[in-house]
């Protein structure tokens, strides 16, 4: 499944523009904020007044449109009538920012970043895009028709937005008070009292932070999200946010450098970060900068089960609820299976050809799209039924 | 610029000074030694590791390194200690402090049906007249109890055997509600009695009022009816009659049983245990005797050597965890303190294994007189003839009467293992107490010689025992050890939004 396509720009409107689609002509006072996707653009004036925007796989050869157009469009199949999307006018880009049926959506709060993660799937854009995002995020939030079930907020860093992430959260507990948030963040601008008292004065009531730490040495931490001080500011900002009564997950992504003090890092959140609703143990995506720095990071999931198994073992019995994310079944031993979590996003979810024969696909996460370029050396079909073991 | 990734190096400081953070430590064995930080935190190191931590000897690129600076054993430039959260983490610790004294015992009569050997105080008499506590010295208790800061109050109504002064009770239960009622307190009540005189009316009230029962069960017959002599030398086959009918009237959870270690019991660890599995009891406390009263003076029908209960403890442990094993739950109760302490970032409020000492800061006694003692303990000395642990009385003295007079400045002096000669630098610390009762009823003063003290050489063993069993790394003896401390949660987490 994709989010993106492009085609020929007409316009030259530097401003994104946020609207939803419709496949269908609509009557003009149903036009407002609606994107227009059609094959073949109308000539009659008429009836194409009144829409944000018009999407057309056809070819256009005019310079000047009076709305924004996109023509050309590579790809149609995946946009749906009530997806919210944001075009880029002078580009020609179209995002897909919200699909009303899949519970996979974020806002994504800005490119930028104040860590560089080695293996970030995201990696981070040094421009200043605070403003226009937080315009797009709010015109989008005001297109959701009904309540999402959930919305992850992600980045980038979303704190960088400053007192415009605290606009969005508003926004959403007002429109959404029943909608679950999730906001992807390394935590460290909360080491900042006023920032995390900012944060918990707005009383979302189904808010909860993901922060990750990848090991319980400070340099080790700090070598990961590569930005010194990195480590005692996320601790210290889940020790402020835990003071609110913040609800918090932390998130570990595993490879080289953070499976060796794996279980140590179990003790250290423990003892320091008993507060924690819950731990991912997350696989590594091969995209973003994780391709380039692949030397230093590539472990074989098969190989680290160990290292897992105690963590796991650790955590659970101390009454802390841990999962293993991005993990394929026949990369872990059956008493790592009830830790196991479908977690990767429908967008991005694929199976390999081993796959079609196993018994167990049904259960098992899949892959990241991306993984087909790098897996584990030990993905092989199961046999069906829970009592199997390999 | 785009952007560019450093090397692990460029993280760590290679050659900087490391500083240490306040910690202790203690050679286990031959080859093995402990270190534990102010939390509480430990490190099973080999011999010799404290010494290379002190002199800066350690390689910066360890694994060892690594763990000392993640568990606030030292700190370097590379991170800060973090005081902040060594600070959040101490309160923790120390959360049983908050809101002062909670546990309140009543002694409503010192009459008992009983003569047990070890017991301290009891009369065998009907003179009510005398022995019963009067509904005015009950008042006066109940009006001094809900003074304590505490929002959360457990009231512990004891003798003698309470339920001879069943009239007391149905006084002061009412009483002790309306006004921890008035004062938006959580009041909780426990009866601890043999149950031998309890009627069925009396169950029933104590169920009306949720009142939960604790009794006596010392062993199987021979031992409990040994040590609990009585007129007809039926207690066990009372007691065990008296909890399945307490259980069905009261509640199967809402009744609960302590035992005393004996002479007689050292030999019978097993039996003892087995005993309370046979009841279908989840909880055993494998209690030592104490050294006070009745106790001190038959100490050779009931006394022995602390050796002995060592090794009754050891035994009793491992057919505990072996029992678990088999897949019957059963707790012991001191052990699980201890774990607590050990193997959780939350401490305990177990009076008798606390600093600052539980005595009068966490538990105060109220006699049928009206006197008030620190402990149990304090009020058995007194009848003894020692009243240097009694507080105050009820009808004269008031909250700050108790609290600064000069009986118990003297025993605060002493409740703090932190600034105990002998307990201040030892690695265990932290898991241990003070008791200035017991120093002043065995060494004479309340501070105590930590080399010849029955409770440091109790405690230091049990310790080490423990410890022992942690660093063979069993999974299945840690998953039980696990399961007895699991009871403390998010609530115990003393992390204070700044106001």
């Amino acid at each position: 499944m994709r989010l993106t396509t492009g085609g020929n720009a007409h316009s030259s409107l530097r401003n994104s523009v946020v609207g939803k689609i419709t496949r269908e002509h609509l009557p003009e006072n149903e036009r407002r904020d609606r994107i227009l996707l059609v094959d073949s653009i109308p000539t009659a004036r008429n009836q194409i007044v009144g829409y944000r925007g018009i999407l057309t796989p056809a070819k256009i050869e005019t310079d000047q449109f009076p709305i924004p157009l996109i023509s050309s469009l590579q790809e149609t199949v995946h946009l749906r009538t009530a997806d919210i999307v944001g075009i880029e006018p002078k580009s020609g880009f179209v995002r897909t920012l919200y699909r009303p049926d899949s519970e996979h959506n974020v806002i994504f709060a800005t490119d930028r970043c104040n860590s560089n993660c080695l293996m970030c799937s995201q990696p981070p854009k040094d421009h200043d895009d605070t403003q226009a995002m937080t315009d797009r995020n709010l015109k989008l939030i005001e297109l959701i028709d009904s309540a999402p079930g959930r919305l992850v907020i992600t980045g980038g860093e979303p704190t960088l937005l400053g007192e415009r992430l605290f606009t969005i959260i508003a926004a959403l507990r007002d429109k959404f008070p029943s909608t679950y948030v999730h906001m992807l963040t390394n935590g460290r601008s909360f080491a900042w009292p006023n920032f995390t008292a900012r944060l918990a004065e707005l009383k979302h009531p189904n808010f909860m932070l993901g922060i990750p730490l990848y090991s319980d040495d400070s340099r080790i931490h700090d070598y990961v999200v590569q930005a010194r001080d990195a480590f005692d500011q996320t601790v210290l900002g889940l020790q402020q946010l835990a003071r609110y009564g913040l609800r918090i997950e932390i998130r570990v992504v595993l490879h080289a450098v953070t499976i060796p003090r794996l279980v140590h890092l179990a003790e250290y959140i423990y003892r320091n970060c008993t507060f924690v609703e819950h731990i991912a143990l997350m696989g590594l995506e091969n995209i973003g900068y994780a391709p380039r720095n692949m030397s230093s990071l590539w472990t074989d999931p098969y190989d680290y089960q160990d290292e897992l198994e105690k963590t796991v073992e650790f955590l659970s019995t101390r009454g802390l609820e841990v999962s293993i994310y991005n993990h394929q079944l026949c990369v872990l031993r059956k008493s790592l299976w009830k830790y196991s979590r479908k977690s990767i996003s429908d967008w991005k979810n694929i199976y390999l050809d081993e796959c079609e024969q196993c018994g167990v696909r049904e259960q098992c996460g899949g892959f990241f799209k991306w993984a087909t370029k790098l897996h584990s050396n030990h993905i092989h079909p199961l046999p069906a039924g829970n009592g199997t073991t390999r | 610029m785009p952007r560019q990734f450093y090397p692990v190096e460029h993280f760590s400081v290679a050659q900087a000074e490391y500083k240490l953070l306040p910690f202790k430590f203690l050679k286990l064995s031959a080859d093995r030694e402990i270190l534990v930080n102010e939390v509480g935190e430990f490190i099973l190191a080999p011999v010799g590791t404290a010494q290379r931590v002190i002199r800066r000897q350690l390689d910066r690129s360890s694994e060892l390194f690594s763990t000392l600076k993640a568990k606030q054993f030292l700190t370097d430039s590379s991170s800060s200690a973090l005081l902040d959260l060594l600070a959040t983490k101490y309160r923790t610790k120390h959360h049983f402090l908050e809101g002062f004294t909670k546990l309140h015992i009543v002694v409503v009569t010192l009459r008992c049906d009983h003569s047990c050997h070890y017991c301290q105080v009891s009369r065998q008499t009907a003179d009510k007249q005398t022995y019963d506590m009067s509904p005015e010295v009950a008042e006066k208790s109940v009006d001094l109890i809900m003074q304590s800061p505490s929002p959360h109050i457990t009231l512990e109504l004891q003798g003698g055997e309470p339920l001879l002064a069943f009239d007391v009770i149905q006084h002061i239960v009412p009483y002790a509600k309306k006004r921890a009622d008035s004062l938006g307190k959580e009041l909780d009540i426990v009866v601890t009695t043999n149950l031998a005189n309890a009627t069925d009316e009396m169950l029933c009230y104590l169920r009306d009022e949720g009142i939960k029962v604790s009794t006596s069960l010392d062993g199987p017959a021979f031992i409990h009816n040994a040590n609990r002599p009585r007129p007809g030398n039926n207690s066990y086959e009372l007691t065990i009659e008296n909890i399945q009918r307490a259980r069905t009237i009261v509640g199967y959870d809402r009744v609960a049983a302590l035992m005393t270690t004996t002479q007689l019991s050292l030999d019978h660890p097993k039996e003892i245990i087995d005993e309370y599995v046979k009841q279908g009891f989840h909880s055993i406390f494998l209690r030592p005797l104490s050294p006070y009263g009745f106790a001190l003076k038959t100490k050779r029908k009931t006394g022995y050597q602390l050796d002995n209960f060592l090794e009754f403890y050891r035994t009793g442990l491992a057919h505990i965890l072996e029992l678990n094993r088999k897949g019957y739950d059963l707790e012991e109760v001191y052990t699980k303190i201890l774990l607590t302490k050990i193997l959780t970032p939350y401490g305990t409020g177990f009076v008798d294994l606390q600093s600052p000492a539980g005595a009068g800061i966490s538990v105060l006694v109220y006699n049928y007189d009206g006197d008030i003692y620190a402990t149990d303990e304090s009020r058995m000395l007194a009848e003894m003839g020692d009243h240097t642990f009694r507080l105050g009385n009820v009808m004269t003295s008031s909250f700050k009467d108790v609290f600064t007079g000069e009986p118990f400045l003297n025993l605060v002096s002493a409740s703090c293992n932190q600034s105990l000669c002998g307990c201040s630098d030892c690695a265990f610390q932290l898991y241990c107490g003070a008791d200035p009762i017991f120093n002043h009823a065995t060494q004479g003063d309340v501070f105590g010689h930590r080399p010849s003290s029955g409770f440091c050489h109790r405690n230091m063993e049990v310790i080490k025992h423990l410890f022992e069993l942690i660093s063979t790394e069993d999974s299945q003896i840690m998953r039980i050890f696990l399961a007895w401390v699991q009871t403390c949660r998010l609530k115990d987490l003393n992390m204070r939004a700044p106001s």
